[in-house]
């Protein structure tokens, strides 16, 4: 319970108070309920992506199909590749970090509590506002990528909502860098050094330093097509000497770090889940860190590998591929620890175990088609093919989402405090891997066989073959949907449930495991003092030299109480209304930029500084001293 | 958070500055990039002859000398006189609207001479790229603006060094970024 | 024997096992030539496919190798160290293996360099200018939704077919257009699989693409960059001709349109002298618009619109006619977007207008019957 003892000033607006209560989640700095609306809002949006995908599939498994318009589909792909990206996979792995990054390194909260609130809501409004552009004449329809100069051509404002909406969504994204970043370089629990941080703190490390370095690229490009587009400057107008390939250069290379974004943190979750379903530690800790660091400062030097087929110098192509192929090294370092991690374990297989293992061998198929496209000769008969597209699938679907369902089995009990059933989830895992398989590993096939990308009919030329597969893919597809709801079920039934989660279900081996199920509302009684990596386990275990662990009787596995106060003298910050008033600017200023609206673009920006001012008066907690922590973001 | 409470030993809210100083040279350095490609493009329209060293060199200065009436802000903070501090914030600011105002008048100035937003690649760039930077400007002068209220109306207090501080270190990061975009832009085509 | 087999297919592994299996059949099977699927790009038909596709083949069989090493060790390690009843004490907790992480840092470092060497000379070898003195020049423009192509040293356009002579390379130069301007035009990608990769024509470049057909035939491709509404509807052919064969296509392209007598065709010459006349050309007459296809000798041709429809009608074996599908082309002169998804009118206008306001069915099915006569 954090101390609501002190009265708030009077003021025009009275400081928000309550923790309870359905307003409080509007208002909430607590990195924890920040974290499930982050994942609630991204399942829903996977369901909308997921819907999107299905009305794709459903157009392509017949050839010449015309249950879609070719503008229809033109948006539905296009939102179905943005949504995944941008509504869904980001602000997965941003709930996860939101919820443990804390608690894994025992902290009470996030540097910057306020502006964690802020990014949440900016991500909603960014989503929100793509979405209202199906509306408003008709929603971005030149691929998640859009390359100009088609995206300057399509009349309509379609692209306008493409490049504002992204630019709000990175936002949102940049905001929350600094402040995780911040969190775990300056609020570790004493005796937390580096190198016994957990391979999740790792990766979300790495994570935040690519979206720190690549999001502003990106807004540059954003904000030269949003010129061009609204303000006719000439960025990308071939007519006047612009240049289409710089949109590819700036939107590449924002976009490959992006899909280390996507990623990196199922990587490091399943870093967590491997070790524990296998009562042992991660194998070559120190390698699977430095791998994952060496793929991010790689990944900023591959980005031309999206761009073989645009005609740039053969040295230029020689040096990417060269790149590309090497970054397979690191990656590979990765699957083999892994595997080791498991190797001499003694493996449980639940739900979450399930999808880690699921994740390693899916992700090791996409990586091996990643390495094929690197052979640049023969990119040039797989860009802008369904092979690309089986590719990315089998990273991000097999890769990324896997490990992202495994993170929400193994953390459900912590987050909620209820356990996901173990049954369904089982039924989860096997129609869902059955599902993707069908779904994309005919697209290799379909792929090789000419089957080119982002074509709104299957042409009948193409051959029976190529037909056969699109039809398989869109049965597995529809098996995901089952899955899917499966998953849906399942969550529902841990919602109904009275059964408490216990504190540590899995017998796992970092602090997270060391508060209550659900944590309290300032995370630990008392901050842990770290004297290992895998704190937690070494609290439960003792190692021999042999390496053999043996359980401690009276271990300090517990987070005690020793002022038996229950935390009460600890003081949280206050929940706030400036971060949910401030964003509101954003579609403010979003819908002027789009309509070309000035009294609308000047409100906006007041808007957002009234906000900033009223945030930065605002101290975090009432009645703080402000010597102590006044005026923190 | 006392300094002394971070893992760190740095401020939470001077080592965020810091990291987002990191994005924003990336950010900067797109829009520089994008003008490298584009500076001889200038579609039958003005090029870099257009420029009046001489006058940009002027508000250059002024630029580079508020930053070190920003130092001595902060020094002035340091040592608790908070009168000293809000006079040299002031000038900072003051500064910082002469180089705007210069800015003003030196676009209105190339669109008279033909020279407008939307006239070729390198225009584009150009006033994107300053206009960026002025922008950048705008909000550290509406920031030194509100530390001079906040400081006279007593909300920001003599042992709170690190907001001034914080503040510089933005201002210094704006000055750097026009110390290279006036190299870039103005001087190297000129040379 | 059989329970503990049948007890270790019942693991999660069951499905990878087979799948990995029925993937090296399938990949087997595509590696050879198939040809129900006429646009793969797994049977090159000419040196500039085949080279790519000889590499690949080693890649593809070194991937299929990795693919069945690291998943058959995901499958021993699930069976062998699963958990069983009778373990108690906690594995032995080993933190790494320091020659491990070498050895699987090393080796695929070195396969990757090794792997880089042909990469990077074909790299090269593709892109270098034919040195053959047959080399044939032909450029080629893209349009949204169709390719056009010109022989500059031959004095020809056409549209939707790329005609080339058999065992000649051809070196295409590409770029974007639409009616002669770089502005308003979009990027695209030429792409005939069997006889070469890709390359974007984008406009305000001029990109190359070397190919060359060992077989006489007809090629399929598609563009391959995302173009916009229509994007789908673009289509490629290539079709290669025996030197006989290409000699009398040049000599017939190089002919002016001959003047229809009477009836039908000449009425409908007349409507399309003053219909058609802004966006498309007819050498021999006053046509000489180019925001469409150039219609010289337009049945000469097997597909128009973007190759997505066909010009003869085709028998039940699903090959050409000498029919024309003149019905086909009478409703596309009429209202061309009825049949294609365009936006010939409003901002940023592409694409053929409508006619149904103009020109009658009588009207469309005389311009139709004109049409049939250039060939």
């Amino acid at each position: 319970m954090s101390s609501a003892t002190a009265t708030a000033p009077k003021r025009m607006l009275a400081r928000p108070m309550a923790e309870t209560g359905w307003k409080s989640w509007l208002t909430t700095v607590d990195h924890k309920k920040i974290g499930i609306m982050y994942g609630a809002l991204a399942l829903f949006f996977f369901l909308v992506g997921g819907l999107e995908a299905v009305l794709v599939r459903l157009q392509l498994a017949q050839a010449e199909s015309t249950l879609l318009s070719e503008e229809a589909y033109n948006q539905l792909f296009t939102m179905h590749g943005i949504t995944m990206v941008f509504m869904v996979v980001m602000p997965m792995a941003a709930a996860f970090f939101n919820f443990f990054i804390p608690l894994q390194i025992g902290a009470r909260d996030v540097a910057f509590p306020r502006l964690n609130a802020f990014s949440l809501w900016t991500f909603l409004f960014a989503g929100l506002f793509l979405y209202s552009s199906f509306f408003l004449g008709g929603a971005p329809n030149g691929g998640w990528f859009g390359y100009a100069p088609l995206s300057t051509a399509i009349p309509g404002n379609n692209m306008a909502f493409y490049a504002v909406g992204l630019q709000i969504a990175g936002l949102s994204s940049l905001v929350a860098s600094v402040n995780f970043l911040t969190t775990i370089f300056n609020m570790r629990a004493p005796g937390m050094t580096m190198m016994r941080m957990p391979m999740f703190i790792w990766m979300a490390i790495v994570v935040q330093f690519l979206l720190l370095f690549s999001l502003p690229i990106i807004a540059v490009a954003l904000f030269e097509l949003t010129f061009d587009v609204n303000f006719s400057t000439n960025f990308f107008q071939t007519a006047s000497g612009g240049d289409p390939v710089l949109w590819q250069h700036l939107f590449w290379l924002f976009g490959h770090p992006e899909v280390y974004i996507l990623i990196l943190p199922a990587m490091g979750i399943v870093s967590e889940v491997l070790p524990v379903f296998s009562r042992k530690p991660l194998f070559g800790y120190a390698a699977v860190a430095f791998a994952g660091a060496a793929i991010a400062f790689m990944g900023f030097g591959v980005w031309v590998h999206h761009m073989f087929a645009v005609g740039l110098s053969p040295v230029a192509e020689s040096a990417f591929a060269l790149s590309t192929m090497f970054i397979a090294v690191p990656t590979g370092i990765k699957i083999f620890n892994w595997i080791f991690t498991m190797w001499g374990g003694q493996l449980t297989f639940t739900a979450a175990m399930k999808f880690a293992i699921g994740f390693v061998a899916m992700f090791t198929i996409g990586g091996l088609s990643g390495v094929s496209h690197a052979v640049v000769p023969h990119n040039a008969q797989q860009t802008d093919t369904y092979y690309i597209v089986a590719h990315f699938h089998y990273v991000l679907f097999g890769g990324a989402m896997f490990g992202i369902v495994s993170g929400m089995y193994y953390w459900w009990p912590k987050m909620f405090g209820k356990m996901l059933s173990e049954k369904l989830g089982s039924w989860h895992f096997w129609t869902w891997f059955l599902g993707f398989n069908l779904a994309f590993a005919p697209m290799h096939l379909s792929g090789l066989l000419g089957q080119p990308r982002r074509t709104a009919v299957l042409p009948e030329e193409l051959g029976p073959t190529v037909e056969m597969y699109n039809l398989i893919s869109t049965v597995g597809a529809l098996i995901i949907v089952v899955s899917t709801m499966i998953f849906l079920v399942n969550i529902f039934q841990s919602w109904r449930s009275d059964e408490k989660a216990p504190a540590d279900p899995w017998d796992a081996r970092t602090l997270e495991w060391l508060t209550t199920s659900p944590p309290k509302a300032h995370n630990f009684d008392v901050i842990p003092t770290v004297t290992a990596r895998d704190e937690f386990w070494h609290r439960k275990y003792a190692e021999t030299e042999a390496g053999a662990a043996v359980p401690i009787p009276a271990g300090a596995s517990d987070d005690h109480d020793p002022d038996g106060d229950h935390g009460e003298h600890i003081h949280m910050p206050h929940p706030s209304y400036w971060p949910l008033f401030m964003t509101v600017a954003f579609p403010i200023l979003g819908y002027s930029v789009i309509y070309r609206s000035l009294i609308g673009g000047v409100i906006g920006a007041l808007w957002m500084l009234v906000g900033m001012f009223g945030w930065v008066i605002e101290p975090l907690a009432e009645g703080d001293d402000e010597s102590a922590a006044a005026a923190a973001h | 958070m006392q300094v002394s409470e971070t893992s760190m030993g740095v401020d939470n809210r001077k080592m965020a500055m810091w990291i987002f100083l990191g994005s924003e040279f990336l950010f900067f350095g797109a829009f520089i990039s994008t003008y490298l490609l584009y500076f001889d493009r200038t579609n039958g329209g003005p090029g870099v002859e257009i420029f009046d060293i001489p006058f940009t060199s002027v508000s250059s200065f002024v630029l580079l000398m508020s930053s070190l009436t920003m130092v001595l802000a902060h020094h002035a903070h340091t040592q608790g006189d908070m009168r000293r501090m809000r006079m040299w914030t002031l000038a900072t600011a003051l500064q910082g609207m002469v180089f705007i105002g210069g800015q003003v008048y030196e676009f209105s100035k190339f669109n008279l001479e033909g020279l407008g937003l939307t006239t070729s690649p390198f225009s584009s760039s150009f006033f994107v790229l300053t206009g960026f930077h002025g922008a950048h400007v705008t909000i550290g002068i509406l920031m030194l603006l509100a530390l001079w209220w906040l400081s006279h109306t007593g909300k920001v207090r003599e042992d709170q060094p690190l907001k001034t501080e914080i503040i510089g270190l933005y201002w210094h990061f704006v000055d750097i970024i026009w110390v290279i975009i006036f190299t870039v832009v103005y001087l190297i085509p000129a040379g | 024997m059989l329970g503990t087999i049948r007890e270790r297919i019942r693991r999660r592994d069951r499905g990878t096992r087979l799948q990995s299996i029925a993937l090296l059949a399938v990949m087997a099977m595509v590696l050879g030539a198939c040809s129900n699927a006429p646009q793969s790009a797994m049977d090159p038909q000419g040196p500039y496919a085949q080279d790519p596709h000889d590499l690949i083949k080693v890649v593809f069989g070194l991937a299929a190798f990795i693919f069945v090493l690291v998943q058959g060790l995901i499958v021993y390690t699930v069976v062998k160290f699963r958990r069983k009843p009778e373990d108690d004490a906690l594995p032995v907790q080993t933190h790494g293996n320091t020659k491990l992480e070498v050895f699987w840092t090393a080796v695929p470092a070195l396969v990757l360099a090794v792997l880089a060497v042909p990469t990077v000379q074909m790299i090269f070898d593709l892109r270098a200018e034919p040195d053959s003195p047959d080399t044939m020049t032909v450029e080629v423009i893209g349009h949204r939704w169709w390719f056009e192509y010109r022989y500059p040293d031959l004095g020809i356009v056409t549209a939707n077919e790329l005609v080339i002579p058999v065992g000649r390379p051809v070196r295409l130069e590409m770029t974007s257009l639409e009616a002669g301007q770089a502005s308003n035009a979009v990027i695209h990608s030429f792409w005939i699989p069997a006889l070469a990769g890709k390359r974007d024509v984008v406009p305000g470049r001029i990109n190359t693409l070397n190919l060359q057909a060992d077989h006489a035939g007809r090629y399929l491709g598609q563009c391959a960059e995302f173009c916009g509404l229509s994007h789908a509807n673009m289509r490629a052919r290539a079709v290669a001709l025996d030197p006989a064969d290409w000699d009398l296509w040049v000599a017939g392209q190089q002919q002016p349109a001959a003047t229809p007598a009477g009836g039908a065709e000449a009425a409908g010459a007349a409507l399309f002298a003053n219909t058609c006349v802004a966006c498309h050309t007819i050498d021999g007459t006053n046509a000489a618009g180019i925001v469409g296809p150039d219609l010289t000798h337009l049945m000469s041709r097997r597909e128009f619109a973007g190759a997505i429809f066909d010009l003869y009608l085709r028998d039940e074996a699903g090959n050409f006619t000498n029919q024309p599908n003149l019905a086909l082309l009478a409703d596309w002169v009429r209202c061309a977007p009825d049949l294609k998804a365009m936006r010939p009118t409003g901002e940023n206008a592409v694409g053929m207008l409508c006619f149904e306001d103009v020109l009658s069915e009588a009207d469309a099915a005389n311009i139709a019957a004109y049409l049939a006569t250039l060939r």
